[in-house]
C-alpha cells in the first residue's frame, strides 16, 4: 500500500498543493474510483439511487420541475449580485438602476438576467402546475405536496410582484399602486391590509422597505424551506408518478435504471439548454425601466404586471368586492382542495385520466376560448347591470347576481358534460378545471393586448 | 417494572408528568403568539400621530376671493385640488383616485377630473360622472381664518358621494 504513494518530495509544489487539496488524484487509477463513487454518494444524498426508468421520458416532465429549480438558483446568484448597487430608498433606487446598467460591467446583462428569470419562472411553474394535474400526480401519496407546490406558486407571485416595485420608474410605481389599491376592497380588514403593506397610507419609503425585505430574505427564505420538502416528499411517493396506458396495471411494473447517469445528464442538458436560452433572451432584450416615478402623474393606461392582468380585467366586469376578493378566494379553495375530492376512479400517471377525458378538456377549452370574448364583449357594450337596476346596491347588481349566475353556469357545464360523455366524475371536474384555465388565459391575454387608452376594448396597437 | 405502571396510569387520568408535559406546551405556545404578536405589531404603520407631527398638517391655501368661482386649483404639495363651486363655496378633494388609488388630473376644457388609469370621471364637486370609480373624491376640511382658507390634509375624509354641507363657505360681505 504505502509504496503506491508517490513521496511528496519527489512532487513540485504545483502538485503538492493539488494532492493537498484532492488526495485521491494521487492513489492509483482504482482509488480514483472510490473517490468517484464518493462525489457520486454526495449527488445521491438529493436523488435516489435509481429511478423507474419510464419516469425518464421527457413528454412526462418536460423538465418543468427541474428547469424551475435552475431558474430559482439562476435568480438567488443575479439577486445576490444586485443586492451589492442597489439602494432600496426612493431617492437613490431608480438611479442605483441607472448607475448599475451604465457604469457597472455586465449590470444591464445581470439585471436582464434576473428580469427574465423571474418572468419565465412564473410561466415555468404554471406549466409544471398544469403538467401535473393533467398527468394526475396529486393522487395519495402525493396529495400534500399538491399543497406545497401551491405555496410556492404564491411565493413566486410575491416575489415577482414586490420585485416589481424596486426600480421605481413610473411602470413599477404605478402598477404597484393599483395592485395595492385592490387590498382596499377586502372586507373588513381591508384599509388594514393595504396600511400593512404600504406601511403607510401611500406609497413610500416605508413601502420600499417592505418590499425590499419580502423579496430579498422572505420569499428567498421561504423557498429555501419549502423546494427541499417537495422534492423529498417527492422521493417518499416511490419517485415521480409513472406514465401508463388506460389500461395498464403497474403493480408488476418493475424497470428500474441508475440514476447516474440516466437521470443526471438529462437533468444536465436541460438546465444547460435554460441557462443558454436565458442568456440569449437577457442579450437580445433589455429588462424594462420608463422614467422615475412620479407621484403626480399616473400613465394612461396603468395596468398591473402581467400576471394580475387577468383579475384586473374582471375587475372591469365584476363589483371590486368580487373580482378581487370573492372570485380569487373562490379559486384558491378549489385548488387546495383539488387532491381530497372523492373521485370514482384512480388515475394517477394516465394523461388527461382516460382518452374519453383528453376530448373533454379540448371541447372545454373550445367553450371558454368562444364564450369568454363573447362574454367580454357584451359586458363591454351592452350589459350595464348596474344601471339596469339602480335601486339595488352594487354590491349585489354588479356583483352577487353575475357571480351566481357564472356558478350556475359552470355547475350546469359540468351536469352536460357528465351527461353528454356519460364520464366519471374524474374528467367531468378535469372539464371544469380546463374551462377555468383558459377563460383566465383568455382575461390575461385581453388585459395585456386587447385594452387600450382608458382600459377600453381596442386592438392591439390601435392606441 | 416502575416505569410500566406510570404509562398505565397516563393513559387513563392524568399523571404529575402528563400534567407538565402539558404545561410545557402550553407555555411553548403561549411564548410563540407573544413573538408572533410582537412582529405584526413591529410591521405594523407606526402611529399616524407620530408622523403627522413632524409632516405639514395644515396648508394655507390663500384668500378667498383669489380663487374663481367655478374653478379648481392644484396643490402639488398637500396632493389636493381646491375646488370653488358656482356659488362661491370651496372643496378640498382629495387627487386619489376613489378606485385603485391614481393621481386624477382637472381637466379644464371639460371641467372634470378624469383618471388616466381606468376612466373614471368626477365632477367639480368630486362626484363620479363615470364609473367604474366606486365614490366620490375624498375630502378635506377647510377652516377659514380670516379670510385665509387653510386646508387641514391630515386624513381624507370618506364620502358616497356630494352632499351640499361639505361645501365650506366664506362669510359673505354684510
Amino acid at each position: 500500500m504505502q509504496k503506491n504513494n508517490a513521496m511528496p518530495d519527489q512532487l513540485n509544489l504545483f502538485e503538492r498543493v493539488r494532492y493537498s487539496i484532492f488526495p485521491g488524484t494521487l492513489q492509483r487509477p482504482e482509488y480514483r474510483e472510490r473517490y468517484r463513487s464518493f462525489f457520486n454518494s454526495l449527488i445521491l444524498h438529493f436523488r435516489p439511487h435509481s429511478v423507474q426508468q419510464r419516469t425518464l421520458r421527457f413528454t412526462l416532465t418536460w423538465g418543468l420541475g427541474g428547469m424551475a429549480v435552475v431558474l430559482v438558483f439562476m435568480l438567488f446568484a443575479t439577486g445576490l449580485m444586485l443586492k451589492f448597487v442597489y439602494q432600496p430608498v426612493p431617492d437613490r433606487a431608480y438611479e442605483s438602476i441607472i448607475h448599475l446598467q451604465n457604469n457597472v460591467h455586465f449590470g444591464q446583462l445581470i439585471r436582464g438576467i434576473h428580469h427574465w428569470s423571474a418572468n419565465i419562472l412564473l410561466i415555468i411553474v404554471f406549466l409544471h402546475f398544469l403538467r401535473v394535474f393533467f398527468s394526475g400526480a396529486f393522487y395519495p401519496p402525493r396529495q400534500f405536496n399538491w399543497i406545497i407546490g401551491l405555496a410556492m406558486f404564491l411565493s413566486v407571485l410575491v416575489s415577482n410582484i414586490t420585485g416589481y416595485l424596486l426600480p421605481w420608474d413610473q411602470l413599477a410605481f404605478w402598477a404597484i399602486t393599483i395592485c395595492t389599491g385592490m387590498l382596499e376592497y377586502v372586507p373588513g380588514m381591508g384599509d388594514w391590509l393595504q396600511g400593512l403593506v404600504r406601511g403607510g397610507s401611500d406609497i413610500g419609503p416605508a413601502t420600499l422597505s417592505i418590499f425590499f425585505a419580502i423579496h430579498t430574505a422572505i420569499i428567498p427564505a421561504c423557498l429555501l424551506v419549502l423546494m427541499p420538502w417537495h422534492f423529498w416528499r417527492v422521493r417518499n411517493a416511490g419517485g415521480l408518478v409513472i406514465p401508463r396506458r388506460p389500461d395498464e396495471d403497474l403493480s408488476s411494473v418493475d424497470e428500474k435504471v441508475p440514476t447516474i447517469p440516466n437521470l443526471i445528464l438529462r437533468e444536465i442538458v436541460v438546465a444547460v439548454v435554460l441557462i443558454a436560452v436565458v442568456m440569449v433572451i437577457a442579450v437580445l432584450f433589455n429588462a424594462p425601466l420608463e422614467t422615475k416615478a412620479n407621484p403626480g402623474l399616473s400613465p394612461n393606461p396603468t395596468k398591473a404586471p402581467w400576471y394580475f392582468v387577468g383579475i384586473q380585467e374582471l375587475l372591469l366586469h365584476f363589483h371590486p368586492l368580487f373580482a378581487l376578493f370573492i372570485i380569487p378566494v373562490v379559486m384558491l379553495i378549489a385548488l387546495v382542495s383539488i387532491p381530497y375530492l372523492n373521485y370514482q376512479t384512480e388515475t394517477a400517471g394516465v394523461w388527461f385520466t382516460s382518452p374519453k377525458g383528453r376530448s373533454m378538456a379540448v371541447v372545454a377549452a373550445l367553450v371558454a376560448i368562444i364564450v369568454t370574448p363573447i362574454g367580454i364583449v357584451a359586458d363591454e357594450f351592452i350589459i350595464d347591470l348596474a344601471a339596469w337596476m339602480p335601486n339595488i346596491p352594487g354590491e349585489i347588481s354588479n356583483g352577487l347576481i353575475p357571480f351566481a349566475l357564472m356558478l350556475t353556469a359552470t355547475f350546469l357545464f359540468y351536469k352536460a358534460m357528465k351527461k353528454k360523455f356519460s364520464s366519471n366524475n374524474n374528467e367531468a371536474l378535469q372539464s371544469v378545471f380546463v374551462l377555468l384555465v383558459v377563460a383566465f388565459i383568455v382575461l390575461t391575454i385581453t388585459g395585456i393586448w386587447f385594452r387600450g387608452l382608458n382600459m377600453k376594448l381596442s386592438l392591439p396597437g390601435y392606441y | 417494572m416502575p416505569t410500566k405502571t406510570k404509562e398505565k396510569k397516563s393513559e387513563t387520568e392524568p399523571t404529575r408528568r402528563s400534567f407538565l408535559n402539558i404545561l410545557w406546551i402550553a407555555l411553548g405556545g403561549v411564548t410563540l403568539a407573544e413573538f408572533i404578536a410582537v412582529a405584526f405589531a413591529f410591521l405594523r404603520p407606526p402611529r399616524s400621530k407620530a408622523i403627522r407631527e413632524k409632516a405639514e398638517t395644515i396648508v394655507t391655501a390663500g384668500a378667498a376671493e383669489r380663487f374663481r368661482p367655478n374653478s379648481v386649483t392644484a396643490f402639488v404639495r398637500g396632493k389636493f385640488y381646491l375646488a370653488r363651486l358656482e356659488d362661491g363655496g370651496f372643496l378640498a378633494l382629495s387627487r386619489t383616485c376613489t378606485h385603485l388609488g391614481c393621481s386624477v388630473p382637472w381637466v379644464e376644457k371639460e371641467m372634470k377630473f378624469a383618471c388616466p388609469c381606468h376612466g373614471s370621471a368626477f365632477d367639480i364637486t368630486g362626484d363620479v360622472i363615470d364609473a367604474p370609480a366606486p365614490r366620490a373624491l375624498d375630502i378635506y376640511p377647510i377652516a377659514i381664518e380670516n379670510k385665509i382658507l387653510k386646508v387641514d390634509i391630515r386624513k381624507p375624509i370618506k364620502r358616497s358621494s356630494f352632499r351640499v354641507d361639505q361645501v365650506t363657505y366664506p362669510k359673505r360681505k354684510v
